[in-house]
């Protein structure tokens, strides 16, 4: 998915396979992780500066974990690849942009006119979040 | 009451845009139903037995003028002319076209409305004490909060995909109007030692299937940091909560699994966390948000004294009319439970009739209770009868504020495709046993609700007496609870026996309220009496 228009970052993409949570904190080498739904992503927190790209799987898109597992990983400081995979839906991409996610590798197809639409629909936020879109509260005061 | 400004009215219609683009993808048959639902859901629209049904939002259940008005137009122009106000104090419509719900969505965004998140498993409508900035009791209107919390859960990134809804209360009293304690997350507006504002926090309420009271998890928490506090809440859950079976996924099971003392470790835990992230709306905003919230232009030197010499106007005053914290104002509450009605059902004509009282009489300022009716907030003592006069020219004058007849009851197995008996007849069964003025008042606050299924829309396990409707090999069965409360005196309903026939679940009423008035002490109330007596008397006279 290196050149579409799914991923948000500029960078080479990480090349190894990501390996399973458990695995990846045996392996002292490994550099991509794979962070299923209701893996507690904070044992990730200790070990973050070797991740290179961790993906976070949505098992069904009404499973929202995920977002949260993100967040945490950004305020905890990862700047790596932050990729969203499995049942990842065009409605579902402009959340998971605000929670840090800037790459996505659905299940299924996503048409670029309908989520590049997602995309640029609101002009204005209510909370911070791990982008950097501006809170109205913040654009109200200045 | 609040406006919205540029950046409030751009994301409403944003959301239309956006809503409008996926129900065109869903007719257009680029999206299965399964991925649709969801984001209908999310903004309101169920599909029910008979049709599609829009939950409207009325945040924390205020409302002006120029928006019920706009509600009645829907009603006339995309319904059958009547809207039904729910035990969250939004507004439904029953009989709705998919097609028609993206302009019905358009023309309530022209009056600051919409219908964002009132279903679905999402962060819901805030509700909150209907009294609000009228209250004699209340330490101050808790709106400008509910606001600024509303606008901080809209659309927040992390928490639009929960494991299931979340419903928060908000009051600033010591009496509960709001059905604080049966919410996820109930707050309750409180000062510190030092006389700073700040919230007292319950979770893990909920009614369901498996009713939980909201259990205390923090004394005060400081009134800057309530939503780094709610963000850290839903983080626990959202985190946690089961997923593999819908009827164990909302908070209140979390809250029991764990034990509210590891719920509340982890929350607190988290909570420092997100503290230093610094997403807490700044001082100036909500200074900005309370300044909508100023107390209206209240006269001085207004007449107290009531002319109380039409008897049919005294009944109403004795019954309908509540303390307002201004000298010569009065808090006014429309019963929207004609007997032989729908509770909570209103017609386009009579929503235009209330919206005309708001606008000459109360400041332009309409509520919404949860238990389905209207109020008046702000209205002159000496305006008292003219308004009388033009509510029951509106069929809006019913005396029956917290009596036998003023029954919740959800919609029921009449609308609802979750349901597995009719609510609707049985509260109108009940309120024509009970019709009799006289007999209302002589048994006093007696709250009755009413579910058809084990979901307990009809909040009956908080009613002082609660049925709830099961289907039994094929026929509807209603079992009988009796003390529960949604009030201050928070308590969980207990099912009596074995169930009854729709007949005779109100003979069952019926002989509950005989024991009650036989067993009566001076000033007591039904709930009262069941708690000092027990329920055994009861149940001796009603399977006995």
């Amino acid at each position: 998915m290196a050149e579409s228009p799914l991923r948000f970052r500029d960078d080479t993409p990480a090349d190894e396979p990501a390996v399973t949570l458990d695995a990846f904190l045996d392996q002292q080498d490994a550099v991509s992780v794979r962070i299923e739904a209701g893996d507690d992503v904070r044992r990730l927190i200790p070990v973050l500066d070797r991740v290179k790209l961790v993906e976070i799987d949505f098992p069904r898109f009404r499973d929202g974990r995920g977002y949260s597992s993100a967040r945490i990983l950004r305020e905890a400081g990862y700047k790596g690849e932050l990729k969203a995979t499995g049942d990842v839906l065009v409605d579902q991409v402009l959340f998971m942009r605000r929670c840090g996610f800037d790459s996505f590798a659905p299940d299924a197809p996503i048409d670029p006119a309908v989520l590049d639409a997602a995309l640029k629909r609101y002009d204005y936020v209510y909370q911070t979040a791990a982008d950097d879109a501006v809170p109205v509260w913040k654009l109200r005061h200045g | 009451m609040y406006r919205y400004d540029k950046y409030d009215q751009a994301v409403v219609d944003a959301r239309v845009d956006e809503f409008r683009d996926q129900t065109a993808r869903r007719l257009a048959g680029q999206m299965t139903e399964d991925q649709f639902k969801p984001l209908r859901l999310k903004n309101g629209l169920y599909l029910q037995l008979h049709a599609y049904m829009l939950r409207v939002a009325i945040p924390y259940g205020t409302l002006n003028s120029t928006q019920m008005r706009k509600l009645a137009h829907i009603a006339r122009t995309y319904d059958r002319g009547y809207g039904h106000f729910t035990t969250r104090q939004n507004i439904q419509y029953h009989w709705i076209k998919l097609q028609d719900a993206p302009d019905i969505l358009a023309e309530l965004a022209t009056v600051e409305m919409h219908a964002i998140q009132t279903s679905g498993e999402s962060i819901r409508n805030i509700s909150a004490d209907q009294y609000a900035g009228a209250a004699a009791d209340e330490i101050e209107d808790p709106r400008a909060w509910a606001e600024l919390i509303r606008q901080a859960t809209t659309f927040h990134p992390e928490f639009s995909y929960l494991p299931r809804k979340f419903k928060i209360a908000l009051i600033a009293s010591p009496t509960d109007r709001a059905a604080l304690r049966w919410h996820d997350l109930a707050l309750r507006i409180v000062r510190n030692e030092a006389g700073e504002p700040g919230f007292e926090v319950f979770a893990g309420g909920g009614m369901g299937r498996t009713p939980f009271i909201a259990y205390p998890i923090r004394a005060f928490c400081p009134a800057e940091q309530i939503f780094s506090y709610i963000q850290a809440v839903l983080r626990v859950w959202n985190s946690h909560a089961r997923r593999d079976n819908i009827h164990k996924q909302r908070m209140k099971i979390l809250v029991h699994d764990l034990g509210h003392e590891e719920f509340t470790r982890q929350v607190e835990e988290t909570f420092a966390h997100i503290l230093t992230l610094g997403t807490d709306f700044p001082r100036a905003e909500y200074e900005r948000i309370a300044a909508y919230f100023a107390p209206p232009p209240f006269e001085t030197g207004l007449p107290e004294e009531i002319d109380r010499s039409d008897p049919d106007f005294a009944l109403w005053v004795d019954r309908q009319i509540a303390p307002h914290k201004a000298p010569g104002y009065a808090i006014v509450n429309v019963s929207l439970k004609r007997i032989g009605g729908i509770g909570g059902d209103i017609t386009a004509e009579q929503m235009d009739a209330v919206a005309d009282l708001a606008e000459r009489y109360s400041f332009d300022d309409i509520r919404v209770s949860h238990a389905q009716n209207l109020v008046l907030p702000h209205v002159r003592k000496q305006d008292l009868y003219a308004v009388w006069q033009a509510l029951d020219a509106a069929g809006l004058a019913d005396v029956n504020l917290d009596l036998v007849t003023d029954i919740i009851a959800c919609p029921g197995l009449d609308y609802c495709s979750l349901a597995n008996a009719r609510s609707i007849p049985i509260a109108q069964k009940i309120a024509q046993r009970f019709a009799d003025p006289a007999r209302q008042l002589e048994l006093g606050e007696l709250k009755i609700k009413i579910s058809g299924c084990i979901n307990a829309c009809g909040h009956h396990h908080a009613g002082h007496i609660g049925i709830l409707g099961v289907d039994r090999k094929g026929t509807e069965n209603y079992q009988l609870l009796l003390g529960g409360s949604g009030a201050e005196d928070t308590s969980l309903a207990k099912i009596t026996g074995p169930g009854f026939d729709e007949n005779g679940i109100v003979d069952a009423v019926e002989k509950a309220t005989d024991v009650y008035l036989r067993e009566r002490t001076e000033g007591e109330r039904f709930l009262d009496t069941y708690r000092r007596i027990g329920v055994e008397p009861f149940k001796e006279a009603i399977y006995g």
